[in-house]
């Protein structure tokens, strides 16, 4: 079986250390908060100035000036902190920032990802997605492993629009885990379920499979 | 010198079509509300904006859109508006797309004299193109340039007299660095405290940045998407 998108972010929680700054991109990744294991403390950073996000307020605390980066409402917890963008982004591009998840249209075994335009379709924009990719210390992908047509994601080369060159180190599909090695994905690890051979199918850009694969434990 | 105006309408007196100006807030959260809607009720034109986003269909920049007084958008993000794209499409908008960190960093090396700086964003992908590259260790860097603005408007929590002002929350955001970048800062604020009530250490924006401040009324404070727990 495939995982679904909680079953990608609770597999990505594992990959989270007690301490962690981070940042979380809008869809799956943002889900990945939901599993953080107990007793370890993680900062979360919006990008739009706060750090320490609290979960979603009730509809009385509900306030217009304490949004994400997505514009949903939020709390800030105990012990946040609020700054201005050039702030915000000197933390992410200095380095900071431990660890950034994100959605990919593409990624490809050279750790180039592809995720802010589809040509044709209309742009909206990059946002904050290439000062995070360029800079982030650890990026991880959570991404479908094919798309809706069985297409694999997982490409020699992006074909679409590129967010940022050679910045991918791990990703997290519904099917694998994956590293990208300056040989290409490296499999790690197998949703529960799905085989080998299924995943070898799945990734269109050079796969190395070493050993036994074991499966993912959520 | 008094910097203190009445309203809107005094504080963007001068302001002239195909003018650039710069104006605060990510998203609706933290825009100055009140100036832009005087500036919707002139007849301005032509006008080149830097502003993270452009606002919602009818609300922020998109009362402008709507009048077709924004020749180009100077953002990093621009979805959640059908009017911005339609004008897109069809040609009568001009878009330069920024990524969000350089777009702040710009904004504020134009408000402390720093022409030029090197940020990794974008290396290797089309907002590479055109600029210089260099490499600092083992990566690659692009050159961005300064950004600054005939006019920069700002919205504020709190200010005083003196034009020194209190961002709340993340409605900070683009603000701080805005207010160094234009020509002329206009502050609009919810609360004109008097000068001496502000505590010197909590001041975000020293009042040098700032020419024209006004208490703005009536905020509306949209949200756009209301999330809730439970």
């Amino acid at each position: 079986m495939s995982l679904d998108k909680n079953g990608i972010a609770k597999r990505i929680a594992r990959e989270v250390r007690d301490g962690y700054y981070v940042n979380l991109g809008i869809g799956i990744p943002t889900l990945v908060a939901n599993y953080v294991p107990e007793g370890m403390q993680i900062t979360l950073q919006s990008e739009n100035g706060l750090l320490g996000i609290g979960p979603f307020p009730t509809k009385a605390e509900v306030d217009p000036d304490l949004i994400n980066a997505g514009k949903q409402t939020i709390t800030a917890l105990p012990g946040a902190a609020f700054f201005d963008s050039a702030m915000s982004f000197a933390m992410i591009r200095g380095g900071h920032i431990d660890l950034t998840v994100l959605g990919a249209f593409e990624v490809s075994e050279t750790g180039d990802i592809a995720s802010w335009k589809i040509p044709g379709k209309l742009v909206k924009g990059m946002g904050g997605a290439m000062d995070l990719v360029a800079s982030a210390k650890n990026i991880i992908v959570a991404m479908m492993h094919t798309n809706p047509q069985g297409e694999s994601k997982l490409l020699k080369k992006c074909t679409l629009p590129l967010t940022g060159v050679g910045v991918v180190k791990r990703i997290v599909s519904d099917l694998a885990v994956l590293d990208v090695t300056p040989q290409g994905f490296k499999l790690l690890e197998r949703a529960p379920g799905v085989s080998v051979e299924e995943i070898i199918k799945a990734t269109a850009g050079n796969l190395i499979v070493e050993g036994d694969i074991p499966e993912m434990q959520i | 010198m008094n910097k203190v105006v009445q309203n809107a309408q005094e504080a963007i007196l001068g302001i002239e079509s195909h003018m650039t100006l710069m104006l605060g807030g990510f998203g609706l959260c933290g825009i100055p509300e009140n100036c832009i809607a005087a500036l919707a009720a002139s007849d301005l034109t032509g006008l080149t904006c830097i502003s993270n986003n452009a606002g919602v269909d009818g609300f922020g920049l998109g009362m402008l859109l709507r009048k077709h007084q924004i020749r180009k958008m100077i953002s990093s993000y621009v979805g959640e508006n059908k009017e911005f794209e339609r004008q897109l499409l069809s040609g009568e908008l001009e878009v330069e797309l920024i990524p969000q960190g350089t777009l702040a960093e710009r904004i504020r090396a134009g408000g402390a004299g720093i022409p030029a700086f090197y940020v990794p964003a974008g290396y290797g992908t089309e907002v590479a193109e055109g600029k210089p590259v260099r490499k600092f260790g083992d990566k690659m860097y692009l050159e961005e340039q300064w950004l600054k603005a005939d006019f920069a408007i700002v919205k504020a929590w709190k200010g005083d007299a003196s034009g020194n002002l209190v961002y709340r929350n993340v409605a900070n955001n683009f603000n701080q660095s805005m207010a160094m970048a234009g020509k002329i800062t206009i502050a609009e604020v919810e609360e004109l405290v008097p000068v001496g009530s502000l505590d010197p250490n909590h001041i975000h924006t020293p009042g040098v940045f700032v020419q024209r401040i006004f208490q703005g009324m009536n905020y509306e404070k949209r949200i756009e998407f209301v999330t809730v727990r439970g």
